[in-house]
This record gives C-alpha cells, structure tokens and sequence, in this order.
C-alpha cells in the first residue's frame, strides 16, 4: 500500500492539550512540515508564548523557550542578533501579539529584524476561559463582553497585520486560514515562504497571520466554527496578501 | 605598573563588562546611566559584539533573556522606574536559571522621582525584585574602581550560578569621575552551556520554560533554586570592615554611602569615639554572621543609607537582640554629608561616653 | 606636593560652551597624573538644560569621601550667573577666582581671596577666543602652586577630542598666559 500522509519528524507523537477543532494542532504541524522541507531542523529556534501554545514545545521537536505574555518578539530579537546563522521565529496567539505584545511586535518589525513570526488568531483569550481579544468581532460574546463587544464600550477588533504592513521593515504579511483544505495549502505556502525569505537572509520581518477556530470558547461545533471563520471572521481580517515586497 | 586612567563610573562598568567578555548589551535611555548605553553603542560593534537600544526596559531585558538563552553573555542597565519595568523578565530569568548582569544605576524615588542619586531600590534588589521565590545576586559597588571590579565579578558569579546578577549603584558613583586601573581584569571563563538553544544538531531538543504545571516539579524547581541560594550565601558573601575590633559605635553601610560614613568614622576616631564601620559589599547575600559576631560585644549599630530605612532591617536582623540598632538617612535624593553622619555620631556617643566616665 | 593634608573642594562655572566640563576633566586628569586622589562629578540631566554648566573635583592626598560637595575651598566661574549662585558657598580663607570681562566686582560674602582674571580679553587678545577657560585654569595652578602647569598642558591631550587636538598649542599659549597674569597680580599684592 502506499503512504500517502507521515508525521513530520519536527512534530512529537503525542497527543496534545487542545481543544478538539482547535486550529492550532494544524498550525504547529504546518510550521513543523516547513522546518523539515526547508532542511533547518538542526539550526532553528523556536519562541512559544503565552496563550494556549505555552506548551508547543512539547509538540514540537526544536529547540524552545517559553517567554513572558507579549514579549517573544523581545527574546526572538536577543537570540537572533547573537545568533544571526540560526532560524528564529515566534509563534503568538492574538491577546499575546495585539495586545499585551503590540510594542514588542511593532518595534522588531520597526527595526527589521530577521525573523519569522507565526501569529494565531483566534479572536478570543482561549488558556484564561474566553475573554476578549483586542480582535474580538463586534457582538462577539466573551466571558468579558457578555452581551457581546459593543463599539462604545471596546472600541474596533484590532487588525495588528495592517498595521505592520505600514512599516517599512516588514517584507512580507500574508493572512490566511485553516477552515479548509485549500485555505491550508494556502497557509502552508506562505509559512514556507516566511521562512524562506529568512533563510535567504531577507532584512526585515516576515509573518503570517492565520485565522484559527476556537470552537470551546466561540461555543460552536468545530465545524460550525470553521464556517464562522469564513463567513464572519474573514469580513473583518480579509484573507490575501497584505504586502510581499519581494515582488 | 598599571596605568591609572580618569573614568565616571558608568563608563568604567562598561569596559569592564567588554573585558569580561559581554556578548550583547541591550538598554532603553534613563538617567543616571545614559553613559552606559552611549559607551556601548561606540564600543561593542568596534569588539565586533552586540548592541541594541530596545523600544523599552520590557523589551530590553527579554532581549537579554533571548541571548542568554542562546548561551551568550548579556547584560542590561537601567535607572530605578527602568528597572522595576524589568522585573518581570527578572523572575523568568531567574526560573529559567538564566544568566545575566543587569545593573541599576538607583535614582531618587518613588515614582519618576528625579534623577539623583537614591538607595531606595534595596528591597526590591535584595527580596527578588519580581513576583516568585526568587534572589539575585546583588553587588554594591563603593567607588569608581569598584563599579569596574564588581561588573566584571558580576559576569563571573552570573554564568558559574546561572543567576541574573544585578550590580546597585546609584548616579552619584554613575556620574563622578575618579582615576582607576582595569589591567587587572582579564576575559572570564565561561563554564559550557549544554542547555543553550542554538539548534538541535545531533542532539535532543532543548527546552527553557518556567511553566512547570505537572505534580510537584515547580516544588522541586524551588527547591533546586534555594539550594543554589544556600551555596552562593556559603561562597560569596563579601563585606569590608574598618576599626571594629574595639569599636563601640559601627557603621553599616554600602555604595557611595559607605565612603562618606568611612571617612566619618575616621573624623569620630579623632574626636576620641570609638568608631568602626562594617561595609556589605554583597547585599545579597547580606554579611549577617559578621554582624552577629561584632554583637556580641556590647556596641551600638548605626545603619546609614540615602533612604527612609531598608538595609536597616537586615542589620536588625543580624544583631537580633544583641544590640541597639540606629539608623540614619537622607531620602529623595539628598546625599548625606561626612559632618551630618559625624554629628549623628555624636549625638548617639556622647551622652555614652558621658555615662561611661 | 607636601606630605601634609591637602584636601581642596573645588567648583568651576560658567556658561554651557565655556568649556567647563573640559576644565575639570583637565584639572581632575593633571590631579591624577600629579599622584593625588580625585573626584570628579559633573552636573548633568535638567541641571544642565538651564546654559549653565558646573563640575565639582575634589583633590587631596588622603582617599575622598564623596565627590558631591556643599561648600567650596575654590570657586572658579566664567559668568555672572555662576558667580552669584556659588561665591555664597565659599569657605572661609577660599578662593575665589572669577572671569572679570564678564563680572564685574565681586564682594564675597566670607573673608575670601579674590582673583578678578579678565580671561575673555586674554583670550581675545591671544586670537582664541574660545580659550578663556584655559587662561582660568591657568591663573587657578599658578596661584595655587599644587599641580604644575607642565601637568595640565600634558593633559590636554587627553580631555580634548581627537577633532581637537590642533588646538592644544593655543590652549597651551592661553594657559601659561592666564598663569602669567595671576603672578602678576599675586606680585602686586604681595608688594601692596
């Protein structure tokens, strides 16, 4: 018989914590398929943060260090400039990047750093029970916005990708999505690519934003969750290519 | 014969830690130690190292915490209000064991304070600093010489412990210039770093994580590090002292503090007053034992700081009952003067010396 | 230098651009070189925004207990602003030594020695105008007979940047000049 699928040597076999229908399982084996195709498993290091990927370097087998909320891409700008001949890349959830880390991500792409960041929204603060996210949806019930996040009250859900866009030491921003097989492939390439563009020594930031379901605190089947991604989630934070100035 | 050479004491610290061999500093501006961050913009990419200015002291001590992990030598200084922003990169580095000089140029507080020089940072230097059962090693320079000596030391007690050591000095021995020699100071031996991240060639994976959730392995992480803390008390404590052998009235004091309570207990022996003067050096690990020997014998204890009272409580619990302990500050930024700290003196030993005749 | 204690609190004053800071460094490095203990503390942070500029160095034969001092055995200043603000703080038996093209006559509040320099006119007269601090520096070594002037000229070398440096046989000229006056003056005296 053929073999068709394998576990990527850079993924663990173990189960994990997650949440069934969580998006992150894909993510993490998405970033580990790249590691192994791009043949730096010997020379990369991983950034995990706070958020529910605490424990992603349980799942994935590179080097790791688990950093304070918000400040991966701090401690991913302190390896890589003692370490400027290894692969370094942060892996983030939204409340560790958009809000407690919104400094630390906007200053390492202001100062072009070299790295690869992984950004993981899911809209909500999964590991501390669903509250809101500064990408909250509006009327988005969360533990801390019961009635659903109101303009008036919390402002506008947070488009951290835009943003950086603007800088100029970002080089390449893509926002893609895991809520079906193709949007996955998509994912796929542009993690490959946000690697590659560090490989090849590219200055300045690369990062991919993926819109990853949370079906636990969206309260929603996991199916149900993948097409709220795609019929509400991705009104907000459009999927496509937000700047490639590799072009 | 070394070469002396004029130096404030920001700039001294900063060749020092190049001497030792820092890998990469990272710092945001505050003053009283902007002369740390300018020396190393100049010097670092001249020995072909690391410097960078972070968007924050937040930033800046993850930045270290990054390049510690990767097995470098790394350190960061700040001012007071910077450094209670680093607290939290504090008690990570320390969970993890990682090493790292950081040095607080204290300035006048609470708050934003002003911008001179201040003891008021002790408790938070000696108790951790940041949330968690932890310690750093905490070295209190009492010269311009020493702000060289003790960074340098600094990098040596960091990577043998794998402990962050924070040198406390304060913006007067930042700013003053005084001549020094660093020939003395050699590059320091670095001990392997087989948990450092820098890929994982033909090796397993390494982990640095302070997230310990399973069983009692956080008990058994606390256990470990306190056990650190009992060896590095049992090696490293330092302290200095001056005409204790008969002395009844001894002066506590550290930094540029113990340079002018010195020179008064000096001015004391002249007038006749049996003065004497201990001088921690390592105010973590506290010399107590020295303190509890000196008590002993029936004697006063004056504790001196540019603060409302904070070593004061170390030297009580020194002494325990075994003597008065007095103490006498100037806060807010006021630096004591050799003929306030005699005049205290005196006031404390004159009605004694009365009683004894 | 003598074997008995020396102990001698110094401030120099004047104008941010007056070159104040350089002469402390000076006087603190021909200290240093002369085998004496000193301390050398600038003004700095808000302090120096205001366009005044002061140093403090203290120089003695025994260790120096602190750099930060209250009041002074010397006080030199180059404008009317310092000179009002520190001659208050003399000792008693100090000096005072003051740039009088741009200070009028001063009375010290304590029984103090007075040097009126015209260091601006020296300087002016020397072509350097910029050297006004060196003709101080000058007149304050030859008064006070501690630290050769041969001392300080060395040292000019080192608190001068590099971009600087050809302008050391001027401050040199403007420093023997200004020692020249004080001797002068301090002859005078004398014969008065």
């Amino acid at each position: 018989m053929q073999k068709v699928f394998e576990r990527t040597p850079s993924i663990k076999e173990c189960h994990t914590h997650y949440c069934p229908g969580c998006g992150h399982g894909i993510v993490h084996r998405l970033v580990a398929e790249t590691i192994d195709e791009l043949g730096i498993h010997d020379r990369t290091i991983g950034i995990a943060p706070v958020g529910c990927a605490v424990l992603a370097y349980n799942y994935m087998d590179v080097d790791m260090v688990e950093v304070p909320h918000g400040r991966a891409p701090a401690v991913a700008t302190g390896i890589k400039r003692v370490l400027p001949g290894n692969i370094v890349f942060s892996y983030q959830g939204d409340g560790d990047l958009a809000s407690i880390g919104a400094a630390e991500i906007l200053h390492a792409t202001h100062r072009a750093e070299n790295l690869t960041v992984i950004f993981v929204n899911n809209a909500v603060y999964g590991m501390t029970g669903g509250q809101m996210a500064p990408t909250t949806l509006n009327d988005q019930v969360t533990s801390t916005s019961p009635q659903g996040r109101t303009v008036k009250h919390d402002g506008y859900p947070l488009q951290v990708s835009e943003i950086l866009a603007v800088l100029p030491g970002s080089i390449y921003i893509e926002r893609c999505s895991v809520y079906n097989p193709a949007q996955v492939r998509k994912t796929k390439k542009a993690i490959q690519k946000a690697f590659q563009l560090q490989i090849d020594g590219a200055e300045g930031l690369s990062l991919v934003e993926v819109l990853s379901p949370c079906p636990t605190y969206w309260r929603k089947s996991p199916v149900q969750a993948m097409k709220w991604i795609e019929q509400e989630m991705t009104k907000v934070f459009p999927l496509g290519c937000i700047k490639d100035t590799t072009l | 014969m070394s070469e002396k050479i004029l130096m404030c004491g920001n700039e001294a610290l900063s060749e020092a830690a190049i001497i030792a061999g820092v890998d990469a500093y990272f710092g945001y501006p505050i003053t009283p130690q902007n002369e740390v961050p300018a020396y190393m913009a100049r010097r670092m990419p001249q020995e072909g190292r690391v410097f960078l200015q972070s968007e924050s002291e937040l930033a800046a001590i993850n930045m270290v915490f990054g390049a510690a992990a990767a097995g470098k030598l790394a350190m960061t200084s700040s001012s007071s209000p910077g450094i209670s922003l680093m607290q939290e990169g504090i008690s990570y580095m320390c969970a993890a064991q990682m090493p790292a000089v950081v040095v607080n140029v204290m300035r006048g507080g609470p708050g934003l304070g002003n911008i001179s020089p201040s003891q008021g940072d002790y408790f938070q230097a000696t108790r951790g600093g940041g949330h968690g059962d932890y310690r750093t090693i905490v070295l209190a320079p009492g010269s311009v010489q020493e702000m060289a000596d003790l960074t340098h030391k600094a990098f040596e007690l960091a990577d043998l412990y794998r402990i962050v050591v924070m040198v406390l000095a304060d913006g007067l021995l930042g700013q003053m210039m005084e001549p020094i020699t660093l020939d003395h100071l050699k590059p320091i031996k670095t001990k392997a770093k087989p948990w450092a991240l820098t890929g994982a060639k033909g090796r397993k994976q390494n982990i640095i994580k302070t997230l310990l959730l399973q069983g009692n392995e956080l008990e058994v992480l606390n256990l470990k590090l306190q056990e650190v803390y009992r060896q590095i008390g049992d090696e490293q404590t330092r302290y200095d002292t001056y005409q204790v052998e008969d002395a009844d009235i001894i002066l506590v004091a550290y930094g540029i503090t113990s340079k002018i309570t010195r020179a008064a207990v000096s001015k004391a022996r002249q007038k006749g007053i049996k003065a004497g003067w201990v001088r921690p050096i390592t105010l973590w690990p506290f010399p107590s034992k020295v303190l509890t020997e000196l008590a002993k014998e029936p004697r006063i204890f004056l504790a001196v700081e540019m603060s409302n009272g904070q070593m004061v409580e170390d030297v009580r619990l020194a002494v325990g009952g075994g003597g008065p302990v007095l103490f006498y500050g100037r806060a807010g930024g006021a630096v004591p003067t050799v003929d306030e700290v005699l005049e205290h003196i005196e006031k404390i030993m004159l009605p004694e010396v009365m009683k004894k005749a | 230098m003598t074997e008995q204690d020396y102990y001698e609190e110094i401030i120099i004053a004047g104008f941010g651009g007056q070159g104040i800071i350089m002469l402390g460094k000076l006087l603190a490095n021909a200290a240093m070189i002369d085998g004496l203990e000193v301390t050398y503390f600038p003004s700095y942070g808000a302090e120096v925004r205001g366009g005044t500029a002061n140093c403090m160095v203290v120089i003695s034969n025994e260790p120096i207990a602190s750099p930060l001092v209250t009041s002074f055995d010397s006080v030199i200043v180059l404008n009317k602003a310092s000179c009002e603000r520190f001659s208050p703080r003399l000792k008693p038996g100090g000096l005072l030594l003051y740039n009088s093209s741009k200070i009028g006559s001063v009375i010290p509040p304590v029984d103090a020695e007075v040097l009126a320099i015209p260091s601006d006119d020296i300087a002016v007269e020397l072509g350097s105008p910029r050297s006004t601090n060196m003709v101080a520096i000058g007149a304050y070594l030859q008064k006070r007979g501690v630290i050769p002037l041969e001392t300080a000229v060395k040292c000019l070398e080192k608190v001068l940047a590099k971009r600087h440096h050809k302008t050391i046989p001027i401050n040199e000229k403007a420093l023997y000049k200004g020692a020249e006056f004080a001797k002068g003056l301090l002859a005078g005296q004398t014969v008065k």
